[in-house]
């Protein structure tokens, strides 16, 4: 049995080990806020946070998170619904379009920000390269982030 | 998905910055996407596909994987239970392959098991015995060398559309002549291709995906499941992106087979890897350009020939020839003309639509002839431009004429003179080219700066009966007044939910009691009448149209009402009367064919333009470019909803980019090579430079608003503004897109010009 937190509930799996953190969180949790663009940590659709630091879902392997802490876009907004001030920034800004880079988006760009990675908003850039968007809402992106971060650095 | 926004008619109504109602699930992870479907009982899809581009298939033994634990079903084509071919415009391609396979890819059996991984095991288990054969490859070969094998039904050419004007004279003052190739680009939504079907009780089936255009799933879907189509209902799950590539079939009617046949759900999710050989893609073009001009660069003739490579099958090919023909000298006053478009079938990866289909390819082309012309002639790139453009009342290379506005001219002055962005000499590494990855201390960058423009048909063209349909119902719930919108049009992103509702609040807000209530956008789905593509940058106006007509028929009844009982607001009527319901469907303007012989015709119903100027950074040393900005005008007639419209260009350019710089599926041999986004590049965040806009609201008459499409234009003319952004930086000519690192830093000595 594989035992780790997801957004603070405990889970006790059964895990295959070839199995990715991805497919447990979406075929075995129910858990399809996190989503699947490549598979293959290209695109970084899949990003959650594992004790607080981004990662693919898609790379991780499901055993290797025991013990551990998982957050997903499941758990950003608030127990009562309210949206963490970076999901209603993604919004004020219309970062998104189709929205299937979303969830990855905001976890990523959460960790950005808590990284410090936020300097100015080539710093932004560089540090979400990780995380494609098709629809090309790039300029809504860094500047739902920056909204959040607080303004550019001098 | 159901959207409910509220708030007052003017600050929600058509033109103002309402965010989108779907917002809210994207950003919570809540919004169901097709492949986020899921039913307790249901069974997983699989698709076995032809390793080969071209084959004969001498047996399948699917013995072998029925035996699997866990499968329920494997079907091939003798299961189809109906007709075994289905197409957009014509039916030629299988549901499964019979007998032979046309291209790589082309799915030969299908598999239901209890779980994915069983599925594809399965279906790997499948024993296909192929007789290859020679693989058309070559479009010019497949179109002109009569002994070339047969790929299409009657012979490899899809459409031969000439445009004929005037007499091309055998020379002019000036003449330029250049060949220019387009690689095949992937729409590369990023959500794969996935949908859930249902069985029915009555015998039918339910089907939630991903699509552009349900009823025209519908129309395709139900003949070969031999069902009415009544028994074949469609709903739209959460689309992950569309640029086109969902607009044909792709795990519909095989989800609906295997649901029918095991009595299960079966989802189908597509791999990123499948979703390449799963989709249609842009058609890779060659084009033979020759334009004649004056010494003063007023342009006399334009010769083209453009030859599309269809791939395998016809899918939306006719309609691409045609843009490329119609559109293929581009927004530019030219009397003599002589083009020779043609699609070509081959043995290459089946090609369809992508956002600009046909107009690209060309614009690339002819914006590439432009820059030459205006270098052989001394002149400026917008000066050149300037003088040949079109405008309101110019006559179309069809001898159509452009009936509202097309300012071209202005639009070019204004893009010219926005300021330049300041040159990169900054020591930071990630201002060069390549970014961190760079090697050296910028020693070989290079600035350049380059135009482009593009002009695009809007909606369906060439007699197609283009249509939307909506059913607006007002009606009291809790006791306050509320609207539904209903219709069957596919939101892909584009904001078109956000738009409906505007357009709602707008047209009934009139009525005191409705300005401020609550507006509901339906799930859509084929319970009402269809609402055509979400394609041809078209919702706005002909979704949009429908859901105005609506809105107007349901005010009117309901002021027939109030004249009946004076004294009674809305509210109230509705309280004594019950709910007032409306259905409309809205048409634009018949179009009409184009002469087969001339091209002559008033083909198109609206037409719009966008400009681009691209600066880049380029080492010419390593062959790495950097964009260093994007600028565009572009003539959108009405801004419905600003933030969504920007979202459309910045999107539209950034797919412009990719196709300039990066994207390319290479396929040699008929076979893939990068099906992956390790090898399929699309522009990440910093590849996508910021942008600098100029909307333009020139209304055009005939349409709702004056609005103009919006979401392609910008796909038109940022291509060839980047090309030759790194022409002028490089001094190469760069006859090619995608332009690669080697295209620069390897090419010949001595420069081309
Ligand atoms: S799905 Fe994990 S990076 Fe693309
Ligand atoms: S919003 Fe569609 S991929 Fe980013």
């Amino acid at each position: 049995m594989t035992a780790f937190e997801v957004n603070g509930r405990k889970v006790d799996l059964e895990v295959d080990p070839r199995e990715s953190l991805l497919a447990v969180l979406q075929d075995r949790l129910h858990l399809y806020g996190t989503k699947k663009g490549c598979d293959h940590g290209q695109c970084g659709a899949c990003t959650v946070h594992l004790d607080g630091r981004r990662v693919v879902s898609c790379l991780t392997l499901a055993s290797q998170v025991e013990g551990r802490e998982v957050r997903t876009i499941e758990g950003v907004a608030g127990e009562d619904g309210t949206l963490h001030p970076l999901q209603r920034a993604f919004i004020d800004n219309d970062a998104m379009q189709c929205g299937y880079c979303t969830p990855g988006q905001i976890m990523s760009g959460l960790a950005c920000i808590a990284e410090g990675h936020t300097g100015d908003d080539d710093e932004i850039r560089e540090y979400m390269s990780g995380n494609l968007c098709r629809c090309g809402a790039y300029v809504g992106i860094v500047a739902a982030i920056r909204q959040v971060a607080g303004p550019a650095e001098a | 998905m159901t959207q409910t926004a509220r708030g007052t008619g003017s600050d929600l109504g058509v033109g103002a910055g309402v965010p989108r109602p779907d917002g809210l699930l994207k950003v919570t992870g809540e919004f169901a996407y097709s492949s986020d479907l899921y039913l307790a009982d249901m069974l997983w899809g699989a698709t076995l596909r032809s390793p080969h581009p071209s084959a004969w298939i001498r047996a399948v033994d699917v013995g072998p994987a029925l035996a699997m634990p866990g499968v329920h079903a494997v079907l091939t084509h003798e299961d189809v239970p109906g007709e075994r071919f289905y197409g957009l415009e014509h039916k030629d391609q299988p549901v499964l392959a019979i007998d032979q396979v046309r291209y790589q890819g082309e799915p030969v059996a299908i598999v239901a098991a209890d779980h994915p991984e069983t599925a594809r095991r399965a279906a790997d288990a499948i024993v296909v015995t192929y007789e290859p054969r020679e693989a058309v490859t070559d479009p010019r070969r497949a179109l002109f060398d009569p002994g070339c094998p047969k790929v299409g039904p009657e012979g490899n050419l899809v459409r031969h559309q000439p445009v004929r004007v005037g007499t091309v004279p055998p020379t002019a003052e000036v003449v330029v002549t250049g060949e220019y190739e387009v690689g095949m680009q992937d729409q590369a939504f990023l959500g794969p291709e996935s949908g859930l079907a249902v069985p029915a009780e009555d015998g039918g089936v339910e089907l939630f995906v991903a699509t552009q255009w349900l009823h025209v799933d519908q129309d395709q879907i139900a003949p070969c499941l031999g069902l009415p189509k009544d028994k074949v209902r469609l709903a739209l799950a959460g689309v992950g992106g569309a640029f086109g590539a969902r607009e044909d079939l792709s795990m519909q009617v095989h989800a609906c087979m295997l649901a029918l046949r095991t009595g299960r759900p079966v989802k189908f999710v597509y791999g990123r890897e499948e979703s390449f050989f799963g989709h249609v893609h842009r058609h890779p073009a060659r084009m033979r350009y020759e334009h004649g001009a004056t010494r003063e660069g007023r342009l006399v003739y334009v010769k083209a020939e453009i030859v599309l490579d269809g791939g395998a099958y016809r899918s939306s090919s006719p309609a691409v020839v045609g843009n490329a023909a119609s559109l293929g000298v581009g927004p530019y006053e030219v009397d003599n003309i002589h083009i020779d478009a043609y699609g070509a079938y081959t043995n290459n990866p089946p090609c369809g639509a992508m956002r600009g289909f046909g107009a690209v390819q060309a614009c690339y082309a002819y914006e590439s002839q432009m820059d030459r012309l205006a270098e052989a002639c001394g002149l400026d790139p917008v000066e050149i431009r300037v003088r040949n453009a079109v405008s309101q009342g110019s006559r179309m290379a069809t001898g159509q004429v452009i009936d509202s506005p097309a300012p071209l001219a202005g639009m070019l002055r204004e893009l010219a003179a926005m300021p330049l962005p300041g040159s990169s000499c900054s020591p930071d590494l990630r201002a060069l080219p390549g970014g961190v990855a760079q090697t050296t201390h910028g020693e070989g960058v290079r600035r350049g700066v380059g135009y482009g423009v593009g002009i695009k048909n809007i909606c369906f063209s060439e007699g197609f009966d283009d249509y939307s349909t909506a059913r607006v119902r007002v009606e009291l719930l809790g006791d306050e007044p509320h609207i539904l919108v209903h219709t069957a049009a596919a939101e892909v992103g584009q904001g078109l939910v956000t738009v409906q509702a505007q357009i709602a609040r707008t047209e009934l807000a009139e009525l005191a009691d409705l300005g401020a209530a609550r507006v509901t956008v339906a799930p859509a789905d084929t319970s009402v009448g269809s609402a055509g593509s979400s394609s041809a940058s078209r919702q706005s106006y002909v979704t949009g149209g429908a859901v105005r007509a609506a809105c107007v028929a349901v005010r009117e009844r309901l002021a027939a009402l109030r004249a009946e009982h004076p004294g009674l607001g809305p509210a109230e009527l509705l309280r004594a009367h019950g709910p007032v319901e409306e259905t409309r469907e809205y048409r634009h303007r018949p179009t009409h064919p184009m002469d087969p012989l001339t091209g002559q015709g008033d083909s198109h119903v609206q037409l719009a333009l966008c400009v681009h100027r691209a600066v880049v950074d380029v080492d010419v040393d390593l062959g790495l470019v950097k964009v260093v900005e994007l600028a565009a005008v572009q003539d959108v007639g009405k801004i419905l909803n600003p933030p969504a419209l920007e979202g459309q260009i910045h999107g539209g350019s950034a797919q412009g980019l990719g196709l300039a710089l990066m994207e390319e599926i290479q396929v040699r041999d008929g076979r893939v090579l990068n099906p992956s986004f390790t090898d399929y590049l699309i522009p990440t965040i910093l590849d996508m430079p910021p942008m600098r806009l100029s909307i333009l609201e020139n209304p055009d008459p005939a349409a709702p608003y004056g609005l103009r499409g919006a979401g392609e234009p910008p796909t038109l003319s940022s291509t060839p503004a980047i090309a030759a952004a790194v022409r002028a930086a490089s001094g190469l000519a760069l006859p090619r897109v995608p332009i690669r690192p080697q295209d620069i830093a390897l090419a010949p000595a001595a420069p081309a010009r």
